[in-house]
């Protein structure tokens, strides 16, 4: 089948099996590798991209219910003023080790800053609660999002 | 308490945010063949007959008849086979390969394969393990320490109290977020091997094994690396054996990423453990002798179980002063997937024993269990369980004070039996550290690590070392001493992953001793480039041992570690009384890692280490039914989130060692070996019952509560 959806606000359109996930569809395109496969069955956000603003694990979904689709991924996000803020904010507090992780809980981080621009910590760890990291212990991680929502947003 | 110190961002943090860093399956080799495993679905079985079915043209099945040199990955010896020759030992062991440009292809035909085993009786727990003979040994020890200036053993038996009890430690899987992956190609005659490792040298050993090659023609290069907790210290070497043949058989490049079942299935777990000590306590409560038998399940092959083993023995004395003890260990075989190295090395086992023991002993006695156990503390001066001598100055009682005044334990131990909430408070506390680099002579003798720096024009400074980033921050801290040492910027030195064709071999990234031994080489190495006239100069140094160290490796006598790392855990939990699940609260550490050369790169890594540890206490169940670890996936090993993270409030003592840079000592494996017992204690307090086993499940403690 044909899909024709967005991807960082570019058409594309593939020839694809109707369950073919969008993680490979996304990884299959030159220069989109920051979407990681951690677990592929949805367990761990490694995957996880904005679709139509939502965050989901890009490993769970099928080509075919992506027609006429928005999607964002970190290739996209990090062109953003709020994406600037949380990098910054994450390098400061110890929220990258290994890095692997990390490009799924900028998405989600990002979603949760839109939504709530200066989160508490209980919001901040439910928000996040769908994306795994074995190295931080999630502390810096946490601080991160929280000092990034303290910060104003620049202009774009 | 020390200032807060760091260096300034980490050098790799912006690559890795923005998803720019190329991890092993990110990098684009487009005519690479992907790889599908047929996994033995037996623990122990011989392979009657195995027929394929017909193989499309550019698809290509490899098993033990295609490895050109010998059919066994080369770690501590050659016994691990790379595919099985007439048995399969483990549910999961890899029999055969198949090789072709489509995953999704291959995984049809790897459905059509038929393999007609003949099941033999298989061995899945350390007890049937130990009752199966000496035919499923594979390391025995023995260790008999009596202190010198002590009294000890010499008493009268009707003084005697004899206190014997059993503890067990489950199996737990590293989780590094990024599956284990290599690829494999030949180049101009040569083999080119780039993964997610730990040890480019150990690797590039194994394939001269497996290969027939010699090390000339082997090229070994570690790409970014998503976490490995020792998880990439031993099976890399395996797995980049696969590719290694596959890629010789195949003249193309093949790239193997594991699936997350198949890594879950495929590699190595933490040794699970079965724990005895037997200590004889005068009436004044005075720990007079202990004995220890400590048994580990090394799982089919034996890999790195013999090193692991000998750490666990060497911490059975925990942090204490015992005047007379005997350990009596053994790493057993069984027909499980192979143990390995994990951060801790055989140490969280021993410390969760001993610190449990301790604190029964205490309860035993109503003594306060930190209060017991202070009356033991090792001291500078004192000799450890092998009769090394500490040198160096022990802050326990410092930390110890640091902790319990931050976390309020006192008045909490006294008055939260008295509490009637909704859920039971209680709060616990560990006592721990962990030897620094390898044991005993091992960095002479076998390591011999060297390291070079090479100034080139303009003052730009490189490092070549062996050293791996994959997340604790080696590529920012080797920077650090080098720059801080030549009085520098950091961003004038520069430091890639390493490549076996450009940098000597410093030995592997393990056993905390990166900056410790590696550092402390550049360190030097830094100090005579810095007298070196010229614009252009390179400078090598090679490992010597600090000259008061002594070891007989033989008689396990000596010094066992040149230094080591201290610290101090204090949980607080609670327990819902109905559902018995367990909710660590917060948690109080404090650390003696020398001095910190990034104090926000380490408090980071020991946060880290402390919610992997609580993993390990609490949920990280891997369970053996139908002679296999039931826990295949993410779905069903569970892994702390963020919602199951306690407070964590870090803190350290300066404590300079001299032979590290800039007082450096090891700082990787230690915070991972506190928690558990920690978080066990704190459970005993807020139930009221004594725990013997890790991790804690609710149907456990439910068991034990009266």
């Amino acid at each position: 089948m044909k899909v024709t959806f967005q991807v960082n606000g570019t058409t594309v359109s593939v020839e694809t099996e109707p369950l073919t996930r969008l993680l490979d569809i996304l990884r299959a395109q030159p220069g989109l590798t920051g979407t990681k496969e951690g677990c592929g069955e949805g367990e761990c956000g490694a995957c996880a991209v904005l679709l139509n603003g939502e965050v989901v694990n890009s490993c769970l979904l099928p080509a075919g219910s992506l027609e006429g689709a928005s999607v964002t991924t970190i290739e996209g996000l990090r062109d953003t003023a709020r994406y600037s803020t949380l990098e910054d904010s994450f390098g400061r507090h110890g929220g990258v080790q290994c890095g692997f992780c990390t490009p799924g809980f900028m998405i989600a981080s990002a979603a949760l800053l839109r939504e709530n621009p200066s989160p508490a910590d209980a919001a901040i760890r439910v928000a996040l609660s769908g994306n795994l990291c074995r190295c931080t212990g999630y502390t810096g991680i946490i601080e991160a999002v929280k000092s990034a929502g303290r910060i104003p947003e620049k202009k774009q | 308490m020390s200032a807060r110190s760091s260096a300034g961002p980490r050098v790799d943090a912006r690559e890795k945010t923005s998803g720019r860093a190329l991890y092993l399956a990110d990098i684009p080799v487009p005519d690479a063949l992907s790889v599908r495993f047929l996994l033995s679905p037996l623990a122990h079985a011989r392979i009657r007959s195995l027929i394929l079915p017909h193989l499309p043209p550019g698809i290509i099945s490899v098993d033990a008849r295609d490895v050109p040199g010998k059919n066994a990955v080369s770690m501590i010896k050659e016994n691990w086979p790379l595919f099985p020759e007439q048995e399969v030992s483990y549910v999961g062991q890899p029999v055969l390969l198949l090789a072709g440009p489509d995953p999704a292809l291959l995984s049809q035909l790897l459905g059509q394969i038929v393999v007609e085993y003949q099941e033999l009786p298989a061995v899945t727990s350390i007890s049937e393990a130990d009752a199966s003979g000496p035919d499923h040994v594979f390391a025995r020890y023995h260790l008999d320490f009596k202190a010198q200036n002590q009294q000890g053993g010499q008493h009268a038996k009707q003084d005697e109290l004899v206190f014997e009890e059993t503890f067990a430690t489950g199996a737990q899987e590293h989780l590094y977020l990024e599956p284990q992956a290599v690829l494999a190609q030949v180049l101009d005659g040569r083999l080119e091997v780039t993964g997610s490792m730990q040890c480019p040298f150990y690797v590039r050993k194994a394939l001269t094994t497996i290969t027939g090659w010699d090390a000339g023609r082997i090229r070994v290069i570690q790409s970014v690396t998503g976490g490995g907790f020792g998880g990439k210290e031993d099976f890399p070497s395996v797995l980049a054996g696969y590719a290694a043949v596959t890629a010789i058989k195949a003249g193309k490049p093949v790239r193997i990423v594991l699936q997350r079942r198949e890594d879950l299935a495929m590699t190595t777990k933490r040794h699970p453990s079965r724990i005895t000590y037997r200590t004889t306590l005068d009436r004044a409560g005075n720990i007079r002798f202990a004995r220890a038998e400590i048994l580990t399940d090394g799982g089919a092959f034996e890999g790195l179980s013999s090193t692991v083993l000998q750490r666990a023995m060497f911490s059975a004395a925990g942090v204490y002063r015992i005047p007379r003890m005997r350990v009596a260990a053994r790493a057993l075989r069984t027909n499980l997937v192979p143990s390995g190295a994990f951060r801790g090395f055989g140490s969280p086992q021993a410390f969760f024993a001993m610190e449990m023991h301790m604190s029964h002993l205490a309860r035993s006695r109503r003594e306060n269990p930190l209060a017991f156990k202070k009356r033991f503390l090792l001291r500078r001066g004192d000799q450890t369980i092998t009769g090394g001598l500490l040198r160096d100055p022990v802050k326990l009682e410092e930390m110890i004070e640091t902790a319990a005044a931050a976390s309020d334990y006192h008045d909490k131990y006294k008055r939260f039996p008295q509490e009637r909430g909704e859920l039971r408070r209680g709060i616990g506390v560990s006592l721990f550290s962990h030897g620094c680099g390898f044991t005993g002579s091992g960095e002479r003798d076998i390591i011999k690590a060297r390291v070079r720096l090479r100034r080139t024009a303009g003052n730009r400074v490189e490092i070549l070392a062996a050293s791996v980033e994959m997340g604790q921050g080696t590529l920012t801290v080797l920077r650090t001493i080098v720059a801080r040492t030549l009085c520098i910027p950091v961003s004038r030195v520069v430091f890639s992953n390493p490549d076996t064709d450009h940098v000597p071999d410093s030995g592997p990234t393990v056993a905390s001793r990166t900056v410790m031994v590696v550092g402390a080489l550049l360190q030097r190495a830094a100090r005579r480039l810095k007298e070196l006239p010229e614009e252009e100069a390179e400078v090598e140094e090679e490992y010597t041992q600090p000259p008061e160290m002594a070891w007989d490796q033989e008689t396990f006598t000596g010094d066992a570690y040149p230094a080591f790392s201290w610290g101090v855990n204090i949980v607080e939990v609670e327990v819902d009384p109905l559902t018995f699940e367990v909710f660590p609260r917060h948690v109080w550490a404090v650390y003696d890692v020398g001095e910190a050369i990034d104090e926000e790169l380490v408090r980071a890594q020991c946060e880290g280490g402390i919610v992997q540890g609580l993993g390990y206490a609490l949920t990280e169940v891997l369970e053996v039914g139908n002679g296999r670890y039931l826990q295949g996936s993410l779905t069903d090993y569970v892994i702390p989130g963020s919602r199951d993270i306690p407070e964590i409030d870090v803190s350290f003592v300066s404590n300079p060692y001299a032979y590290g840079p800039f007082g450096a000592k090891g700082a990787g494996e230690l915070p991972f070996t506190g928690p558990a017992p920690a978080v066990a204690d704190a459970v005993e307090h807020a139930l009221g019952i004594r725990v013997d086993r890790i991790p804690l499940r609710p149907e456990y403690l439910e068991a034990k509560t009266p």
